[in-house]
């Protein structure tokens, strides 16, 4: 068997999601679960396929979600555009935090944006806009374009799915373009992409604003799925959890962002009002797991092991 | 009399707090730094290990009744050998990979930590008294010292001191610079490099440790004072380079008394401010104020 193609995949996840509310799948935890999917799929964008470890990336999904909010409470924006403004308003956030984050590397990147991210974090806890602690309370769902409407908790599903789905989609695209192998060299070896003549930080930060629009879009879509946006979204607990299920479904994978974001959920769903605060320390202990026993992660192990049986069965053609 | 119509002694105060701060943030970027040079691993537990060493003091007073004295000298004792334990069977896996992946784990390990005290006590803060020497204050005329805090800053900066000391001045410190620069060939020399690793490890973690028993009858003791810290103790670390560590001390005095300005001047940009500095530093000298790496 060889290892499914990506059309195979995106196909089979498409008819999945499309009829996941007919066979009993809560359709809002089902949406919160592609909002996160889609900002591990964001933030894999860089771990993965440009070898840049963000720490610092609920910064993106906890602006966009009071932006995106905002916008659409408080100037009725419907919501195509509050989704658009939100995820502008973050992708402009990208610019100005990697533009600064790209002048170190390694360890540093990382520090560099967790450290940017407390400060965003501060800033949106004082800013007049964000409701403090409380959050924003109250976000409406409004109507689509003018005549979707999408109070109806199964109109909103199909509209979330379309979006992740594109999503999903244009990071296939990025990532298998010329862009996406420059991205992939720049990972493997820096020195050597910048003196074939690529201009590695353009590159960098080019990768930086594309993930965190893309982050921007799944919290934009979060805040009007919940409707409401809160500090959470944006404090380091959410950057240190996008971590993880990118790590645990697998980095450098197209899937593995999605299978490790729908782990991640389903446990804390099921297990929060069950064990309380042990699921920190679930989370962490999947964290020490993941780094001392499977680095490459839920996808990344499947795919090898398909591979293995693969060898063997061409040698015997 | 005062400056800006603030009275001179809310000032001094402020600065007083800012100096204990940056006391403590260059304790903890001096052991991260430490840690780094070695074993090429952001610890990202420091910050739980303070909060560790802290509800060390706090629970060796509540349930042996052992003071604040005696705790200053086994709590280290106590955390460093957790810290130990943890090089010798966790971190010591990583050293062959990627930086990113031992702060990955520490990560996840800090995550344990701050969990299972969370579980046990709670979120929220408990008081732990200063020891009675120490209680009280010492009027210099122009202002009222409070004698605790008097007491972290100096012994903070000796805690530094010494630290600088052993690293440059003794025959472990040449085997441990040696080590940062060339473990193979210090190795090659027979020097046990592995149990370098491991002490340096369990050392730099105790100083974190230490820290937090200073930390205990100032702040509250929480499971969450850690993680709040070692972020803006990160930021710390970016501005000044893990370089060199009279640096370190530096740049942790001075962003504390630049943050205990800030509460007086314009109290809202207190919590931010240090990353702002931190962005600005980015900006004009990326390498960072006393960085070596380009």
């Amino acid at each position: 068997m060889r290892n499914p193609s990506p059309y195979l995949v995106f196909s089979i996840l498409a008819l999945g999601l499309l009829i996941a509310p007919a066979i009993g799948l809560y359709p809002i935890m089902m949406m919160k679960l592609m909002c996160f999917a889609l900002f591990a799929c964001a933030f894999n964008l860089l771990i993965g396929f440009t070898g840049l470890l963000s720490f610092g990336h609920a910064m993106f999904l906890g602006t966009a979600g009071y932006a995106a909010g905002h916008a659409m409470k408080v100037w009725g924006f419907e919501p195509a555009t509050g989704l658009l403004l939100g995820t502008s308003a973050s992708a402009l956030l990208g610019l100005i935090v990697g533009s600064l984050a790209i002048r170190r590397q390694g360890i540093y990147f990382a520090m560099i944006t967790l450290a940017l991210s407390q400060m965003v974090f501060f800033v949106l806890l004082q800013a007049p806009f964000t409701g403090g602690e409380d959050g924003l309370q109250g976000i409406p769902r409004g109507i689509l374009l003018g005549f979707i409407d999408l109070s109806d908790d199964l109109v909103l599903y199909f509209f979330v799915v379309a979006i992740f789905l594109a999503g999903y989609g244009a990071i296939y695209r990025i990532v298998n373009s010329p862009y996406g192998q420059i991205l992939k060299a720049i990972r493997e070896n820096e020195p050597r992409a910048i003196s074939l003549g690529y201009d590695a930080n353009r590159y960098k930060l080019l990768a930086f604003v594309l993930s965190a629009a893309l982050s921007g879009l799944a919290g934009s879509m979060k805040a009007l799925v919940l409707g409401f946006a809160t500090l959470s979204d944006a404090y380091w607990h959410t950057s240190g959890e996008v971590v993880l299920m990118t790590l645990l479904g697998g980095m450098g994978t197209l899937l593995g962002p999605v299978v490790g974001a729908a782990t991640i959920i389903s446990i804390q769903n099921g297990l929060s009002d069950k064990v309380g605060s042990w699921v920190t320390v679930i989370m962490g202990v999947t964290f020490v797991a993941c780094v001392i026993l499977f680095r490459k992660g839920i996808v990344g192990e499947v795919a090898d092991w398909l591979r293995r049986k693969n060898v063997p069965a061409r040698a015997s053609h | 009399m005062g400056v800006f119509d603030i009275p001179l002694q809310a000032w001094l105060g402020q600065i007083l707090l800012g100096l204990v701060n940056g006391s403590f943030y260059a304790v903890l970027s001096l052991g991260l730094a430490v840690i780094f040079g070695l074993l090429n691993i952001v610890n990202f537990t420091h910050g739980a290990m303070y909060m560790f060493g802290a509800f060390c003091a706090w629970l060796a007073l509540d349930w042996f009744g052992i003071g604040y004295w005696p705790s200053l000298l086994i709590t280290p004792v106590v955390v460093g050998l957790f810290g130990m334990l943890i090089e010798r069977t966790l971190l010591k896996r990583l050293y062959a990979l990627d930086h990113l992946y031992g702060l990955l784990l520490t990560f996840g390990l800090a995550l344990i930590v701050e969990g299972v005290f969370r579980e046990y006590f709670g979120v929220s803060g408990h008081p732990y008294a200063a020891p009675e020497a120490l209680t009280g204050a010492t009027n210099l005329g122009f202002m009222i010292l409070p004698n605790y805090r008097a007491w972290v800053v100096l012994a903070s900066l000796s805690l530094c001191l010494l630290t600088w000391l052993l690293i440059e001045r003794t025959r472990v410190g040449a085997y441990l610079r040696a080590g940062t620069e060339n473990a193979k060939l210090v190795q090659a020399f027979g020097v046990n490099v592995p149990l370098m690793i491991t002490v340096t490890y369990g050392a730099g973690v105790a100083l974190a440790a230490l820290a937090g028993v200073l930390a205990a009858p100032i702040t509250q003791v929480s499971p969450l004072m850690g993680s709040n810290l070692i972020i803006v103790v990160f930021a710390v670390v970016v501005i000044g380079g893990m370089g060199s560590i009279i640096g370190s001390i530096i740049t942790g005095l001075g962003l504390g008394f630049i943050e205990g300005l800030t509460k007086v001047v314009y109290p809202e940009a207190s919590s931010t401010v240090i990353f702002v500095i931190m962005a600005l530093v980015l900006m004009v000298r990326p390498a960072g104020l006393f960085g070596k790496e380009a």
